[in-house]
């Protein structure tokens, strides 16, 4: 009886924590939890007017409709080898910029450069766009202007898919630059100095250091870092694929990705069907990597999962 | 010691400054860009050193405060808002689990974390967010769907709650009869400043550059709610925008299109540029941070 009387107690001084979290939880519970009822609608033939409960169900029509589509392995094809080949530059690019700004003497020089660097980082994708509109433009863009000047002729850069690889992945570094510096040079910081005076006393070159010590040393970060992007390998930045091409038809070739297309079939198209199911596939598919990608990583190192 | 590592002390320099003119080069473009005369940029295409200048561009903006105005003040609004409210709860949903004791504290750092790994994608989110909430063409639609809180920023409050506070002061102020809600107000709040800007920084900027809710949940009959954002999505759409949203009736052949689109870019990103100096370090704190746990 005294037991339970005290645990009610306990109990009572708790109540105004959870009263604390309780916005934070509930906005959790409408923002993320309600909408994956709304995966039912991949498999219904889904009318705004009927609503999600009761519009009928069609089974897997609407996956059978989406991979019969061209569109379909275009955009799992773009989504999965950008993410890829952005994943292994991102790395080289960072580690290489960690390791150079870690080496400029002077806390204001380092301070100018870690500013300026970071800058794209905070920046829309509308501006971005407007920023590569600026180069590109078919009736202004410097490069068009100097290129017309040079040769006499110049692409028309929103027309033609084949510059557009090379243009996002630029663009996306450029953005990304300063974030992935900043990232691994967190890292380098807190490598243990007298590693270096000792290996200074040996006789060992600057590259003879980085090589065998701040690259190794290194390494746990990128590998982590690298199996948690895995995890998002089903995921895109859906402002750099729909903004910087200028929603360009012509180019969705090669800046089609799964979340521009659920996005064009959902609000453009007005299909829901094809749209729910490459959204489906997309959450479900991303899920798995990202369980499996932190599986991975609690194995190599507990305190780097997520979960 | 003849390897001092002087000649890496020029390359890195180099490479930086390299760096640092590719990472500002664009934005000078598109200030210059905005200062153009418009017939020059016609002719020649923006440039570095325009041959002639001219305020024509920044002229018809001001001529059309009362849409390019209205959109500056909900940006403003809606990052007031936005951010205030969301720093709020993610404090203290993060006070909250910081708690070692609290019963059930494991389970609701799962449900917390789980909104990381998985989601139901844009189809379902905004079929209920639009059919369920009606937020379509109202200020919530731009407020609430996907920004007021983060997963993310809740585990770094909560690990900052957890760590860098010393828990004794809670206690201390717990026997000194305080309630919980005074700990937090009066204890954990003042002495987690740096976290707190850090995540106000950053919802700041996410709000402040937000365009993707303006496009799902707004449309034409909700363009009184667009931010300059979503004015400057919708320029990029279609540069007719502009002449049919004029305040008085304007032909798009008379219009300054090449150079206002880049003046209105230029307005957009002030704020961010003038504050980013100031804010720089709370920004690259909060990377270091959440470095692996991104």
């Amino acid at each position: 009886m005294k037991q339970d009387k005290k645990k009610k107690r306990n109990f009572k001084q708790w109540i105004p924590f959870y009263l604390m979290g309780l916005p934070g939880l509930i906005y959790l519970f409408i923002n993320n939890y309600l909408p994956l009822a709304g995966l039912q609608i991949a498999f219904k033939n889904f009318s705004y007017t009927k609503g999600m409960w009761d519009s009928p169900w069609v089974g897997l029509k609407n996956f059978k409709f989406l991979f019969r589509t061209a569109d379909s392995w275009i955009m799992i094809r773009n989504t999965l080898c950008y993410n890829i080949a952005w994943i292994i530059l991102s790395a080289i690019v960072g580690v290489t910029a960690a390791i150079l700004i870690n080496e400029v003497v002077g806390k204001l020089k380092k301070k100018f450069y870690m500013t300026a660097i970071l800058l794209p980082y905070l920046m829309s994708m509308v501006v971005i766009a407007y920023l590569v509109y600026a180069y590109l433009s078919p009736t202004a863009g410097l490069f068009t202007k100097w290129l017309e000047r040079l040769t006499g002729t110049a692409p028309a850069f929103y027309q033609e898919s084949k510059w557009w690889p090379f243009i996002l992945t630029f663009v996306n570094q450029w953005r990304n630059l300063g974030f992935g510096m900043i990232l691994y040079m967190s890292t380098i910081l807190g490598i243990d100095p007298s590693l270096y005076e000792a290996a200074t006393l040996d006789g060992a070159t600057r590259w003879q250091q980085h090589k065998n010590i701040t690259i190794p040393l290194l390494i746990p970060t990128v590998v982590m870092l690298l199996i948690l992007s895995l995890g998002q390998v089903f995921r895109s930045d859906f402002g750099l694929f729909y903004q910087v091409p200028m929603n360009q038809g012509a180019l969705y070739g090669v800046t089609q990705t799964i979340d521009t297309y659920v996005y064009r079939a959902l609000l453009k198209n007005n299909d829901v069907g094809m749209s729910s199911a490459a959204s489906f596939v997309q959450s479900i598919v991303g899920f798995l990597f990202i369980v499996g990608a932190n599986k991975v990583v609690s194995k190599l190192d507990k305190s780097s999962a997520l979960f | 010691m003849v390897n001092t590592g002087k000649g890496w002390k020029v390359v890195a320099n180099i490479v930086m400054v390299l760096c640092s003119f590719l990472a500002l080069a664009p934005f000078v473009l598109l200030i210059i860009a905005s200062f153009t005369d418009e017939t020059v940029a016609l002719l020649n295409g923006y440039s570095y050193l325009p041959e002639k200048w001219s305020l024509s561009a920044y002229e018809y903006i001001v001529g059309q405060a009362s849409m390019l105005g209205r959109a500056y003040l909900m940006t403003i609004l809606v990052t007031a808002i936005g951010t205030s409210v969301g720093v709020i709860i993610t404090a203290l949903l993060g006070y909250m689990l910081s708690n070692k004791n609290l019963p059930g504290r494991r389970f609701l750092n799962l449900y917390v974390v789980f909104t990381m790994l998985f989601n139901g994608g844009l189809v379902p989110t905004y079929i209920m967010y639009v059919k369920t909430f009606a937020v379509k063409n109202t200020i919530f639609g731009l407020i609430v769907p996907n920004l007021l809180l983060s997963a993310f920023l809740v585990m770094l409050v909560r690990n900052y709650f957890e760590n860098s506070i010393p828990q004794d002061l809670y206690e201390a102020a717990r026997i000194d009869g305080a309630s919980e809600f005074q700990t937090f107000f009066r204890v954990a709040l003042p002495l987690s400043t740096p976290i707190l800007a850090t995540v106000g920084m950053m919802m700041g900027i996410a709000y402040w550059n937000d365009w993707q809710n303006g496009l799902y949940y707004l449309n034409d009959a909700g363009k009184n709610l667009y931010t300059i954002q979503n004015i400057l999505n919708n320029i990029n759409d279609n540069i007719a925008f502009l002449a049919s949203n004029a305040t008085s009736g304007v032909n798009l052949a008379d219009l300054p299109t090449t150079t206002v689109r880049m003046a209105i870019a230029v307005v957009g990103i002030l704020p961010i540029l003038v504050l980013y100096p100031f804010f720089q370090k709370y920004f690259a704190k909060g990377i270091t941070m959440g470095a692996v746990k991104g």
